[in-house]
């Protein structure tokens, strides 16, 4: 129907994530007007973030580096980690702080409905780091809803024999919403009011 | 646009843009109905220019919509999906919420009513039973609601099985397997479909047989876990598709 390198892009841009067949035609012709500079910006772009960002070999958090900023930072805590779903919830607790351990970045929480257990989850990853990095406090900061709850008292559960201590921000943060919402303040009281997870 | 009022079980939940989530509710007047709930995910509010940086927090809904909740609804009927307005909580159910185990349990309840139900399919009776298996789990762990459930379930949509005595030819004693598709337990002689222990089918006698409370207030069992597997492969069958929760936290038994 089009030439067939604007189809190519057309079919591209309609494989990611809420573009439509429609929304994939108008960024294309979109593409296909703008100056040549600003096109190739945007495929640099690109290629650059996937040569130079992965995910951080030992949290998960995303970085240009084999291991974060922070796993790599001799100031802060190594024996403290703060457990979440995703990277943006580092970016969170960040603006706090109130925290200066480590993180460790789940890369999502468990939903059952959704099919998704802790095995689709980077736990055994998590396991694997409390021995060898010596690991005395582990801090449960997923989300306040039905789904962060529950990969809380799962980690609960599977850490607690391990013999380290297990620690959940407070209940501050209103239920159902998501930790990068929570303002600052909240999120700061949160991790300092933090508890000591019951043993199941 | 037209408004209405009803109360639902909160089935699931879905993301949406920004701030906005699409739930998914059983409810008691209308069967199964998707609502989105706008700008339920932000926790903050900015005042005005001038207060620019205060913030409170601030859920519009606060925990009212999560899953598992029993709510008072509000919503006002959308072309494509209805609007909630507002939503009072009735039922927390906290021990479910705060326990692992019963959470798992109770999930795959969600999945099959979502699964089964159709927007625009009233369907009080079921709403009740989910309703009941819930409570019944917020007041006591119940290892084989599962299953249960799940044989109720089945009855309800017009799949009680025969198991009073071989679905094939009547005979009474001797009842060693059982398949669905030939109208429940079967003989030595008429056997096909999977082998049935006498205690599994005993266990099902029990849940069919109106024995359900005590049932419930037993502790997980080989049988159980022989009944619960009948009853989700019957499910899978009836819905053509596999089912999820049951297996994401290990098993619920
Ligand atoms: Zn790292
Ligand atoms: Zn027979």
């Amino acid at each position: 129907m089009y030439a067939a390198p604007v189809q190519k892009l057309i079919d591209e841009l309609g494989r990611l994530p809420g573009v439509g067949p429609k929304s994939a035609q108008r960024l294309a012709f979109h593409l296909l007007v703008v100056p040549k500079e600003e096109a190739e910006r945007l495929a640099r772009a690109i290629t650059e973030m996937k040569e130079r960002v992965a995910f951080c070999s030992r949290c998960f958090n995303v970085s240009e580096a084999p291991e974060c900023e922070f796993c790599t930072d001799t100031r802060r805590d190594p024996q403290v980690i703060c457990v979440v779903e995703e990277p943006h919830d580092v970016v969170a607790i960040e603006k706090t702080r109130e925290f200066r351990g480590r993180y460790h970045v789940l890369q999502g929480a468990i939903s059952p409905i959704e099919g998704i257990g802790p095995d689709q989850l980077k736990v055994r990853e998590l396991v694997a780091r409390l021995e060898p990095e010596e690991i005395t406090e582990v801090i449960l900061c997923t989300n306040p809803n039905i789904e962060g709850e529950a990969t809380a008292m799962y980690l609960g559960r599977l850490l607690k024999p391990l013999g380290v201590k297990v620690t959940r921000i407070a209940s501050g943060l209103p239920v159902g919403g998501d930790l990068d919402y929570a303002d600052e303040l909240t999120l700061g009281r949160a991790l300092e009011g933090r508890r000591e997870v019951e043993a199941p | 646009m037209a408004t209405y009022r009803d109360r639902g079980i909160v089935l699931r939940s879905f993301d949406l843009g920004e701030a906005d989530r699409i739930i998914t509710f059983m409810t008691e007047g209308r069967g199964k109905v998707r609502a989105v709930a706008k700008g339920v995910r932000r926790t903050k509010s900015r005042f005005g220019g001038r207060l620019e940086g205060v913030r409170r927090t601030k859920s519009r809904f606060g925990g009212r919509l999560e899953v598992t909740n029993h709510v008072e609804l509000t919503l006002y009927e959308g072309r494509s999906l209805d609007t909630i307005t507002q939503a009072d909580l009735l039922e927390h159910f906290r021990p479910v919420r705060e326990n692992l185990d019963r959470l798992a349990r109770v999930m795959p309840l969600l999945e099959v009513v979502d699964a089964v139900t159709f927007e625009g399919r009233s369907d009080p009776r079921l709403y009740h039973m989910l309703l009941g298996a819930i409570r019944a789990l917020a007041e006591a762990d119940a290892p084989l609601i599962v299953p249960a459930f799940f044989w109720k379930l089945l009855a309800h949509e017009g799949m009680r099985p025969e198991v009073a005595c071989c679905a094939s030819c009547g005979r009474e004693d001797d009842l060693v397997a059982f398949e669905l598709t030939e109208g429940g337990v079967l003989c030595r002689r008429c056997r096909r479909g999977t082998r049935l222990s006498p205690e599994a089918l005993a266990l099902l006698r029990r849940i069919l047989g109106g024995q359900l409370v005590s049932v419930l207030g037993e502790g997980p069992s080989t049988a159980g876990h022989e009944v619960e597997h009948l009853a989700t492969t019957a499910l899978e069958h009836l819905l053509e598709r596999r089912l999820r929760a049951a297996g994401a936290l290990g098993g619920t038994q």
